[in-house]
């Protein structure tokens, strides 16, 4: 039988506030255990939670880049459960009226196919804290550092059909949010999560099969392996007889698997109500019009445009769109260059990206600005010095020699193109190679390569190559 | 001076006739004294209030005194003191020394009050007779066989024996003013969003709200425009400016139009309350009063309805109490399970846990549609009722209790009849309306109450109204005999 995969993910992206969403405490993360907890996080007798507005104007401004409705009034509930590392014994989120209400996203699968995947909604809720289980002898420590700080969950409509999709689609949200700069992306430290929901079914049934969620996937490689893991377990399940049950399971990444967790009957009842302690969450005109004036250029967007604007490839265009300071410094770049796109992305995509992956730096620590990036490549463009020459020239500016031109002096890297001095030097070579030649006159062309080369290396790589390839050939033929 | 009242006592420093010092002494001497026979104190805290006390003479004789500077009151030991138990009357939180005031507590040490001590209460304010505190019951001065109501009941008793001039009291379904009317002082639940419940250990949030405890009308003015007020750090708190209550007290009652809502005279009510009551309203009338009876057509709602809100509430407000990070902890927890079963079964009492067991089950799957959602809806019911009351009447008056109070032990047995005890007080906290309770006789030793309910944030009208009758009564200048 052939079975068709539906996917439905939950993200988690915690919010880039500087305070958590209900207290003045700080956000930061690493500081020593409990260190950033005040007395609402800490769930004291007789504290009360007060909304941080910068988490809903951050959540204001995710529903409308993903085209949502931006409720005018949402509800904070309680999430009622018992947890040590939740202290007030409920989670404060938002259960009926969430905040952003029905948009979608936009995602790119191979061969240049998109697919629109909905997002049923976003809603604003506090984080627990974290409980330590090693270093207590048996005991288990609890850290409320984390207690507290602002969560937006998006929920995906099941549109996903394959882990590949559902991958894309959280890269995809993954480059939104840290576009809008309301979340820092940083999967290590937890600042953007995952929970999947999986199923499937005969291909062409309209029911849902019986999905499992697996909790807490927090980078894009173990999305995709707990996904294809859950996939090829359901259906070898339901193929041998069985039957999958809804539970909710954990992916073990050391084993590649996902195990089970809880089972249905075994999960929490929340019993879910709206928080007395806060009012509901009303915005009006004024507000929204704050989060709109706030977006940035959005990544589809600035894709199209440096398509259009630069006529650059779909693919050149999308990776230089990756991020907004990844487009920042092309733009930069080509500015300062005054055109020359072309040349600028090739850059920047290629030796520019790889130094920076290499040395796993911020491009805001990038040793070569835009400005300085474009006086290298201006000696390219005025022929100054060839494009291999430039590779030497950047790592020079690289390791801190900042300045092409410097660096191109210094170093007497200065591109030949005198025609008379080009000449000598393939004179040269021809008379030390009487074989060579001998053997390309009666019609051995591979032979054209060594001269040039022999040429490139006499002339320590500065000879103009194109030049050098016009003058041999015309000295070779005798 | 213990038999002055707050008005009387401030206008006494001011003269100086004794000392914050002298006062404060003689009153912790008096609950040396008399408080173990009433037991209305769980904490006493000797040493800071005279600590305070002097720092009020000095801030006196720098002449930068106000109405409450040096004068003593008691807190109700719901609302957080920083470095001192702060217990709710309940062996869960024994142990508890808050990290932080309370905004009530914050207000009144601004206002220059002395603290003697944390008031002695139902627990977790659960309760109409102060017999469910971990700290045993509190009696009643009038009467040592009858309780003083609750939940602050310890806080009532003080002020009746002249152990404080004044208290705080939190009011949830009558907590301030069923007691007020039990020991025979005037008791004000101002409307929610009054005064701040920051630090006030939250029982049913929608609900609470903290509110002053005296003998007089004038008293209550006085410590309610230090009490009230917009908090940031309470998102339900209301940004409006508070009135000069004790400014506010006499205006004369001519036209003021009084509503009687029948449901409030009718059954389940004591005939001799009822007597009593309706001789209060007469007094009204003689000073210039109009009454129309009304009708509040959803009243026998409300009890249904608020033993769904407020357990549900509480479910979810002391869950918080698991033996984790504070409060009891049970000995020897075999695990996690274990730990949270045995801290909270020893740390609350019954009627907590009944309340806890009955709003969990209210807010199950299943089941909150037809308790929790429907008692929403009734409480929108019974705002609409006051409204439409409101639309003919300036405030309505009725008994506080439906009886005078009842002997100790007499049921705690019976939750059922000891919830109908607050029957008429209840409904103001739905509505989120103002409440005071004055006293306006006595069935034999034990106190009546009047019930007087205002329109939102009309507590000026209701201190003016009590404030007009007992300035032609002296029910409120009674002492219980032997305090």
């Amino acid at each position: 039988m052939e079975w068709e995969t539906v996917i439905g993910l939950e993200i988690h992206a915690q919010l880039a506030t500087k305070s958590k969403i209900f207290s003045s405490a700080a956000t930061a993360y690493g500081a020593e255990p409990n260190t950033q907890a005040c007395a609402i996080d800490l769930g004291m007798p007789g504290v009360l939670p007060v909304l941080n507005w910068e988490a809903v104007r951050m959540a204001a401004m995710f529903g409308l880049a993903i085209g949502a409705e931006v409720a005018r009034r949402s509800i904070f509930a309680r999430k009622n459960y018992f947890y040590p590392d939740l202290p007030k014994g409920y989670q404060i989120s938002q259960y009926e009226l969430p905040v952003v209400q029905k948009g979608q996203l936009v995602i790119d699968l191979e061969e240049g196919v998109s697919k629109v995947i909905g997002v049923t909604r976003a809603h604003l809720e506090e984080d627990a804290g974290k409980s330590l289980h090693e270093d207590f002898h048996g005991q288990s420590g609890i850290d409320l550092n984390r207690a507290g700080t602002p969560l937006l969950e998006i929920v995906s409509e099941p549109d996903l059909r394959s882990a590949k999709e559902a991958v894309a689609y959280m890269k995809k949200l993954h480059q939104l949010v840290v576009y809008l700069g309301i979340c820092d992306g940083n999967m290590q430290e937890g600042s953007f999560r995952c929970d999947a929901n999986v199923s499937v079914r005969p291909k062409g049934d309209p029911k849902f099969g019986t999905r499992a969620e697996i909790k807490n996937l927090n980078s894009f490689r173990f999305v995709e392996r707990a996904i294809e893991f859950e996939i090829e377990r359901q259906i070898d399940l339901i193929e041998s007889g069985g039957k999958v049950v809804q539970e909710t399971r954990l992916y073990d990444p050391d084993q590649g698997e996902t195990r089970s967790m809880r089972s249905k009957e075994e999960a929490n009842d929340y019993r879910y109500f709206p928080d007395p302690d806060l009012l509901p969450l009303a915005l009006d005109e004024a507000f929204i019009d704050v989060a709109r004036a706030d977006l940035p250029e959005l990544p589809d967007v600035k894709k199209q445009r440096f398509m259009e604007q630069y006529g650059l490839s779909a693919y050149d265009a999308a990776v230089l769109t990756v991020s907004r300071e990844l487009a920042g410094y092309y733009e930069a770049t080509v500015a300062a260059l005054g055109g020359e796109p072309k040349l600028c992305a090739n850059w920047v995509m290629g030796d520019f990206s790889a130094f920076l992956n290499k040395e796993n730096r911020e491009i805001a620590d990038s040793p070569v600005n835009a400005a300085q990036l474009a006086g290298l490549l201006r000696r390219i463009q005025d022929r100054t010095i060839s494009g291999k020459i430039a590779k030497e020239v950047f790592e020079a500016m690289w390791a801190g020699e900042s300045d092409a031109d410097a660096v191109i002096e210094k170093r007497g890297l200065r591109q030949i193109t005198d025609t008379s001095a080009i000449e000598k030097v393939i004179d040269d070579v021809i008379a030390a190679n009487p074989d060579q030649l001998a053997q390309y006159r009666a019609g051995k062309d591979k032979l054209f390569g060594f001269f040039v080369g022999q040429v490139m290396k006499l002339s320590k790589g500065k000879a103009n190559p194109q030049q050098v390839n016009e003058l041999l050939m015309e000295k070779l033929k005798g | 001076m213990h038999d002055k009242t707050i008005a009387q006592l401030s206008a006494s420093l001011a003269a100086g006739e004794f000392s914050s010092e002298e006062l404060t002494r003689a009153l912790l001497e008096r609950i040396e004294r008399f408080n173990p026979q009433l037991n209305a104190f769980i904490t006493l805290t000797a040493e800071s209030a005279l600590d305070q006390a002097r720092a009020a003479d000095e801030r006196r004789q720098r002449g930068e005194a106000g109405p409450l500077t040096g004068v003593p009151i008691a807190q109700k030991d719901i609302f957080c003191t920083d470095g001192v138990r702060t217990s709710c009357g309940s062996r869960m939180l024994d142990n508890f020394i808050a990290p932080y005031n309370a905004t009530v507590v914050e207000k009144l040490n601004a206002a220059g009050a002395v603290m003697l001590g944390k008031t002695n209460m139902d627990e977790f304010a659960m309760g109409s007779s102060n017999e469910t505190s971990f700290y045993g019951p509190v009696r009643n001065p009038w009467d040592l066989d009858a309780v003083p109501g609750g939940s602050s009941g310890g806080s009532a008793a003080a002020v009746a024996a002249r152990l404080t001039p004044g208290a705080t009291g939190t009011d949830t379904g009558g907590s301030i003013r069923q007691p007020a009317a039990l020991c025979g002082i005037t008791g004000l639940k101002p409307t929610y969003g009054r005064v701040s419940r920051w630090g006030m250990i939250a029982y049913a949030s929608s609900l609470d709200q903290g509110g002053p405890m005296a003998r007089t009308a004038e008293d209550c003015a006085l410590l309610l425009g230090a009490m009230a007020g917009f908090d940031p750090r309470d998102s339900t708190s209301v940004d409006r400016p508070v009135p000069d209550y004790a400014a506010a007290l006499d205006p004369p009652l001519a036209g003021l139009k009084i509503g009687l809502p029948k449901e409030y005279f009718g059954e389940g009510l004591d005939n001799a309350v009822a007597q009593v009551v309706e001789a209060a309203i007469a007094e009204y009338r003689k000073l210039g009063a109009e009454t129309i009876e009304i009708s509040l057509p959803n009243s026998q709602l409300a009890i249904p309805a608020y033993y769904v809100v407020a357990p549900a509430e509480c479910s979810s407000n002391l869950a918080r109490f698991d033996g984790v990070r504070y409060g009891h902890r049970c000995k020897n927890p075999k695990d996690l399970l274990d730990l949270y079963t045995r801290s909270r079964g020893e740390g609350f009492g019954p009627e907590v846990t009944r309340r806890i067991l009955v709003g969990t089950f209210a807010l199950s799957a299943g089941y909150y549609d037809a308790y929790y959602l429907k008692a929403q809806q009734i409480r929108r019911l019974i705002s609409d009722d006051f409204r439409r009351a409101f639309e003919q009447v300036d405030v309505i008056m009725g008994p506080t209790s439906p009886t005078v109070a009842f002997n100790l032990g007499e049921k705690a047995d019976d939750p059922i009849t000891m919830y109908l005890s607050d029957i008429y007080t209840i409904a103001v906290n739905l509505a989120g309306l103002p409440g005071l309770s004055l006293p306006v006789g006595f069935i034999g030793a034990r106190p009546v109450g009047l019930q007087v309910i205002g329109r939102y944030f009309a507590e000026d009208r209701l201190l003016n109204i009590a404030h007009r009758y007992q300035q032609v009564t002296d029910w409120h200048a009674r002492t219980p005999a032997g305090f």
